[in-house]
């Protein structure tokens, strides 16, 4: 039985996770390492770790940590966030990562996608999209977390993407990310239904029936939420619990 | 002392990691002598069967993996690690893999998940394995362990040595048996504590035998 995922993401800021955890029993609610413990533990399926630190100085801070992290959970995870060079393909991925995300530097530069796709394999490559809806229909794509409308089309660009090599959409609504009201369905069942790789469905998750929805509306593959989870307003093993009940298919109940 | 062949597929890391993890010695190896000193062998891999072949052969691979298997000494293959202990791939049309097992790897087909939408392609994610022949590999494991699974290729066997199957959309392969040759489509380095089980299994087999 294919299980549907449920994926924690840290953001990190210099090598903090930004508004920290209120997880009881960690020595450090910030420390990353020790988040990514915590979720294992609580069994996430599936860890994204986002880099948000704004200078690149900071890009070893983030190594070190994808390498403690890599050395002390055995699931997948992703690492995204100022990836702009297969060199740092590469640095993410020996430092233990399973999967590096890329965002603005692919919409820039989309032979990044290929390239990366041919030296490491589909599987590690992730393309991140942060959509909007536009006020005529559909949506485009947004750079730099959301401040630059690139007017590109999200589904041509899901598209073309997969044509590139990318093995795996993580796609995140600008329209309802930190909204809490639900997920972009309508978003999420266009770019699912456009494309054949898998599909992370982020931004908008307030309750446990919007999981449901971005799972069977939003045809998603998997959901991705953040301080929802960081701050206990939902656990995963409770949202694993609805959604069994409610007949989707989760791990490890 | 592990063997883990370094080929130039994929995450090598991630297995070397989690044996070291249960205290196994590891070592990464691009140089097919160093499978003489080693007491099992482990094969990951990611990436394309062609790929991997060319590699393999390429370093001069080929024979001594034979001759390790033939040593009846403990031999792990992992993912693409597995897929080329068989004859040929769909994915690489003409390109000969070790042929040590019978058996085709195919492309994924289409097919509908249990909400009803599409099944995407690469397999990608945790699935139930349902244990065909108990053995070694699989002790100590809950019933129809979660494993994680990245793959676009799958295996259906020719002879009488799957050891487990995974459904998606089509009955998968999901691990094989033969004497001391074990091998698996999914990433025990990546299926949590399920996966460390399997590793710490098969580190007893390395000492005590299947």
């Amino acid at each position: 039985m294919h299980a549907k995922r449920i994926i924690p993401c840290l953001d990190i800021k210099d090598g903090r996770v930004v508004k920290g955890t209120n997880f009881v029993g960690l020595r450090d609610a910030g420390d990353p390492v020790e988040t990514a413990v915590e979720y294992n533990k609580q069994r996430a399926d599936e860890l994204v770790l986002l880099d948000i630190t704004a200078s690149s100085d900071a890009r070893g801070i983030m190594t070190d940590i994808v390498r403690r992290v890599a050395d002390s959970i055995f699931i997948p995870f992703t690492v995204g966030g100022g990836i702009r060079t297969l060199d740092d393909f590469t640095d993410i991925l020996r430092a233990g990562a399973d999967k590096v995300s890329v965002n603005s530097a692919a919409l820039q530069n989309p032979e990044l996608i290929r390239e990366a796709a041919y030296k490491f394999g589909s599987q590690c490559v992730v393309v991140a999209m942060d959509a909007k809806r536009k006020q005529d229909g559909g949506w485009t794509l947004y750079l730099n977390v959301g401040r630059i409308d690139t007017g590109m089309d999200a589904l041509e660009w899901a598209k073309k993407v997969e044509s590139l090599g990318a093995g795996e959409i993580l796609l995140t609504s600008m329209d309802c990310d930190g909204v809490k009201k639900g997920y972009d369905n309508e978003l999420n069942a266009a770019v699912s239904s456009t494309v054949s790789i898998p599909v992370i469905a982020s931004g908008g998750a307030g309750e446990l029936s919007h999981f449901y929805d971005a799972l069977t509306k939003g045809r998603a593959d998997a959901v991705l939420a953040a301080s929802l989870f960081h701050f206990g307003e939902i656990t995963i093993p409770q949202l694993k619990e609805y959604l069994h009940g409610r007949g989707i298919p989760v791990r490890n109940m | 002392m592990i063997a883990v062949i370094d080929y130039g597929a994929g995450n090598i890391q991630s297995v070397v990691k989690a044996f070291e993890h249960i205290g196994c010695d590891c070592a990464v190896t691009d140089n097919p002598d160093v499978l003489s000193d080693a007491d099992a062998a482990v094969m990951p891999g990611v990436g394309s069967f062609g790929d991997a072949m060319d590699n393999l052969r390429t370093r001069g691979f080929e024979r001594p993996i034979e001759d390790f298997i033939e040593s009846g000494k403990p031999f792990l293959g992992i993912c693409l690690g597995m897929q080329i202990l068989f004859g040929g791939s769909e994915e690489s049309p003409g390109v000969r893999g070790l042929d040590i097992f019978k058996g085709e790897i195919r492309r994924i087909p289409p097919g509908a998940d249990a909400c009803g939408a599409r099944l995407k392609i690469p397999h990608i994610g945790w699935n139930s394995l349902s244990i065909e022949k108990p053995g070694a590999l699989f002790q100590d494991l809950a019933d129809k362990p979660f494993v994680y699974f990245v793959h676009s290729y799958y295996l259906c066997a020719t002879e009488d040595i799957v050891t487990a199957r995974t459904d998606y959309g089509v009955p998968v392969d999901a691990a094989v048996q033969k004497g001391n040759i074990y091998a698996c489509q999914f990433h025990p380095e990546k299926s949590g504590d399920i996966g460390i089980q399997m590793l710490k299994n098969f580190k007893r087999i390395c000492k005590e035998g299947n």
